[in-house]
């Protein structure tokens, strides 16, 4: 009979608020095989943590179940728990009443409740039937791939290259810099980002770990961590690249407000990139109207671009250098932190001025006689506002990249519904990937400052560099394997396996499938194609997922019909 | 009478549908309380069997979530995820079960909302068509 322990976790409020933690630790300590049913206020704390190992240890238990969060964040943590309290980390099953249960059934406390217990008491027949498993490793391709030749891609591959890792930088345009080519100065402290970009540009070229693709697209993926095959389209020529972990820096892109505010009507009227272009050949700005939040903040596109608002905080304070006045049309100033904070106050004190607008009533740009002009509605004087201009800027916010969905599909990588990629946990897995051997930075995640793109850009290739460095990925035991006794060897599994893991070989005088181990991702295809049981995945056994139905079938209907 | 709640199973891929049931929970997403999530690799390893064992023992839907076809971690797991399900609704119709009850879907990592939209409409479907005929048999 095994012994399992079950920990159910409060998570604070975020589970304890809507599940009676306490009622479904008492029913866990009903189910067959469990000796101990606790509860923690947060189980992945250091006192959770060394309260779920004490437990182990003093109740000798042998199966860990943990119910709280999701596997695909925490598995890690507590499957190193049991190890350390020397319970093998294959014996550990993992339930989640937060994201599957707490969070999604906040008005329904008590059904919310009997759900949990139902989920427990599943992964708790699951545990029962676990098995150790000893972990395989392969080597690592000491190499890199970062996608994306601006910011935050060039500073990536500085840092790979400069701790001896090959790296492929690999850009689609002819030149290197992104987005930070149209730009003059970077606030608050008006360095040139010429000189930034030139610095980096001469790192990466200087160094003979670096290795630039100009005109080139990621075409094809395939492998795991350590071990990726990257199949590139350069300049027209197909070109194969094998790497051990994988950058995405591929950046975002400024929306074209067509036909809002007389974009592309009425002369004058620029973007906030195309007027950076405009500084940047020594145009004079003349007498300009800034309008921020174009096209965000709104339905449809809810977010906060973050950059805006600085970015026209500085370029007013250049209006105002160049002799020209400066008005910011906005709907709250987001000038967050200090020194963001600190430019706002010298922009008004130097004299740019403020207007602000609501969604209700817009600002109405026009042509005018001089030039361009402005109507808008101030909200503080609760007047309408005529504003003479040279140029009206619209500051529009930083969107996805077109692509971006097909270099999700590649990497098999998740985004957001703005088309932005979402990194695997944004407090504790920063940018990672919930894929292994992918990582993320720049405004490809997010729209961010240059210099959170720099800070995430070294994050980035700091983890890419962990799997590298160590030089072994370990291979989760989930693989399969047949059951010489019941296979037929119809090769069923042979022909289902997309990876080419399985072949049909004689042993002991019988012809049964045979599986490589090493090439198995462990899909469990072949599982589910197999007509007599005999092919099984480790941690996905048959009998461990009919004892779940069973489990929801006894708790379920039989028990409350 | 009290409203029939049914009770139903889910089989979600790692790497996709159960990403977007995380999603859809990190959203706060509201939905009904009767689906249980088992979370398997992929859907292509969701043996026909479990499906027809759940129902047999009177469970009254089964869901099976996997990535988009052409978005499969595995690569092309999910097609024969496609092309075995509809053989289960086909035997399940066959012997008089409604095959409304076993549905297949694809929700991605990102689509949180997709996973509320499709739990919710099938815990409807399933409620309407009563409870699972089995159950009787069955206990």
């Amino acid at each position: 009979m095994p012994r399992i322990g079950v920990f159910i976790c409060h998570c604070g409020h975020n589970i304890a608020s809507t599940v009676s933690v306490e009622e479904v630790a008492k029913f866990a300590a009903t189910l067959p095989g469990v000796v101990i049913a606790d509860h923690n206020l947060y189980s992945c704390s250091e006192e959770g943590l060394n309260s779920i190992r004490k437990s182990i240890e003093q109740n000798k238990l042998d199966r860990v179940v943990v119910a709280a969060c999701t596997p695909r964040t925490h598995e890690p943590l507590f499957r190193s728990v049991c190890e350390q309290a020397g319970v093998n980390k294959y014996l550990f099953e993992f339930v989640n009443i937060r994201e599957h249960c707490s969070w999604i059934h906040a008005k329904e406390p008590s059904s919310a409740t009997e759900k949990a217990k139902r989920l427990v008491a599943m992964g708790v027949s699951k545990a029962a039937l676990l098995e150790p498993q000893t972990e395989g490793e392969s080597n690592v391709i000491p190499a890199a791939l970062v996608i994306g030749g601006g910011l935050a891609g060039l500073r990536a591959t500085a840092s790979l290259a400069a701790q001896g890792i090959e790296t492929h930088l690999i850009e689609k345009e002819p030149r290197l810099g992104g987005l930070l080519n149209d730009i003059t100065t970077l606030a608050p402290y008006s360095e040139s980002a010429d000189t930034l970009l030139q610095e980096l540009v001469d790192e990466v070229r200087g160094s003979k770990r670096a290795h630039i693709h100009l005109n080139s697209k990621l075409r094809g993926l395939t492998g795991f961590v350590g071990n990726f095959k990257a199949t590139l389209d350069e300049a027209g020529k197909k070109k194969e690249i094998e790497i051990g972990a994988i950058i995405v820096a591929t950046g975002a892109n400024e929306l074209q407000p067509e036909g809002e505010y007389g974009y592309g009507s009425v002369p004058g009227v620029v973007t906030q990139l195309e007027f950076e272009r405009t500084l940047k050949r020594g145009e004079k700005p003349g007498d300009t109207v800034f309008i921020q939040c174009v096209g965000s903040r709104q339905p449809g596109r809810e977010y906060c671009s973050r950059i805006c608002c600085n970015t026209s905080l500085k370029n007013a304070l250049k209006v105002l250098e160049a002799g020209g006045t400066a008005t910011i049309i906005h709907r709250d100033i987001m000038s967050y932190g200090t020194v963001w904070e600190e430019m706002y106050r010298k922009a008004s004190e130097k004299g740019v001025r403020f207007i602000r607008y609501t969604l209700n009533d817009i600002p109405h740009v026009r042509s005018h006689a001089s030039g361009t002009a402005v109507d808008v509605f101030d909200e503080t004087l609760g007047e309408r506002i005529h504003l003479d201009a040279n140029r009206v800027v619209l500051a529009t916010p930083l969107i996805s990249q077109k692509d971006s969905a097909e270099v999700g599909k590649l990497l098999k990588v998740p985004r957001d519904k703005h088309g932005f990629f979402l990194e695997a946990h944004v407090k504790l897995r920063p940018v990672e990937f919930a894929t292994d051997g992918v990582f993320i930075c720049g405004t490809a995640r997010w729209p961010s400052s240059v210099r959170e793109t720099l800070s995430q850009a070294l994050g980035a290739a700091a983890k890419a560099a962990i799997p590298i460095k160590r030089g072994k990925v370990v291979i989760e035991s989930i693989t399969a394997w047949a059951d010489p006794d019941k296979c037929a060897a119809c090769g069923n599994c042979v022909a289902s396996c997309p990876y080419e893991a399985i072949e049909i070989l004689e042993q002991d005088g019988k012809r049964v499938a045979k599986v490589n181990e090493t090439q198995c991702k462990g899909c469990g295809t072949c599982v589910a194609a197999c007509p007599n049981d005999a092919m099984q995945q480790r941690g996905f056994t048959t009998r461990q997922l009919s004892a779940m139905i069973d489990s929801l079938v006894k708790h379920a209907l039989e028990e409350s019909p | 009478m009290t409203e029939f709640k049914p009770t139903i199973l889910a089989f979600c891929c790692n790497w996709c549908s159960y990403a977007g049931a995380d999603l859809a929970g990190v959203s706060r997403l509201q939905m009904p309380t009767n689906v249980h999530v088992v979370r398997v690799m992929c859907s292509a390893s969701v043996k026909p069997e479990y499906v027809m064992k759940a129902i047999s023992q009177g469970i009254d839907g089964v869901l099976v979530l996997g990535c988009h076809i052409g978005d499969c971690h595995y690569m092309t797991g999910n097609h024969r995820t496609a092309k075995r399900i509809p053989v289960v609704q086909k035997i399940l119709k066959d012997v008089g079960i409604d095959e409304k009850r076993v549905r297949l879907d694809w929700v991605s990592a990102a689509e949180g909302e997709k996973f509320q939209k499709v739990i919710t409409e099938f815990v409807d479907e399933v409620a309407k068509l009563g409870p699972n005929p089995l159950r009787e048999v069955a206990f």
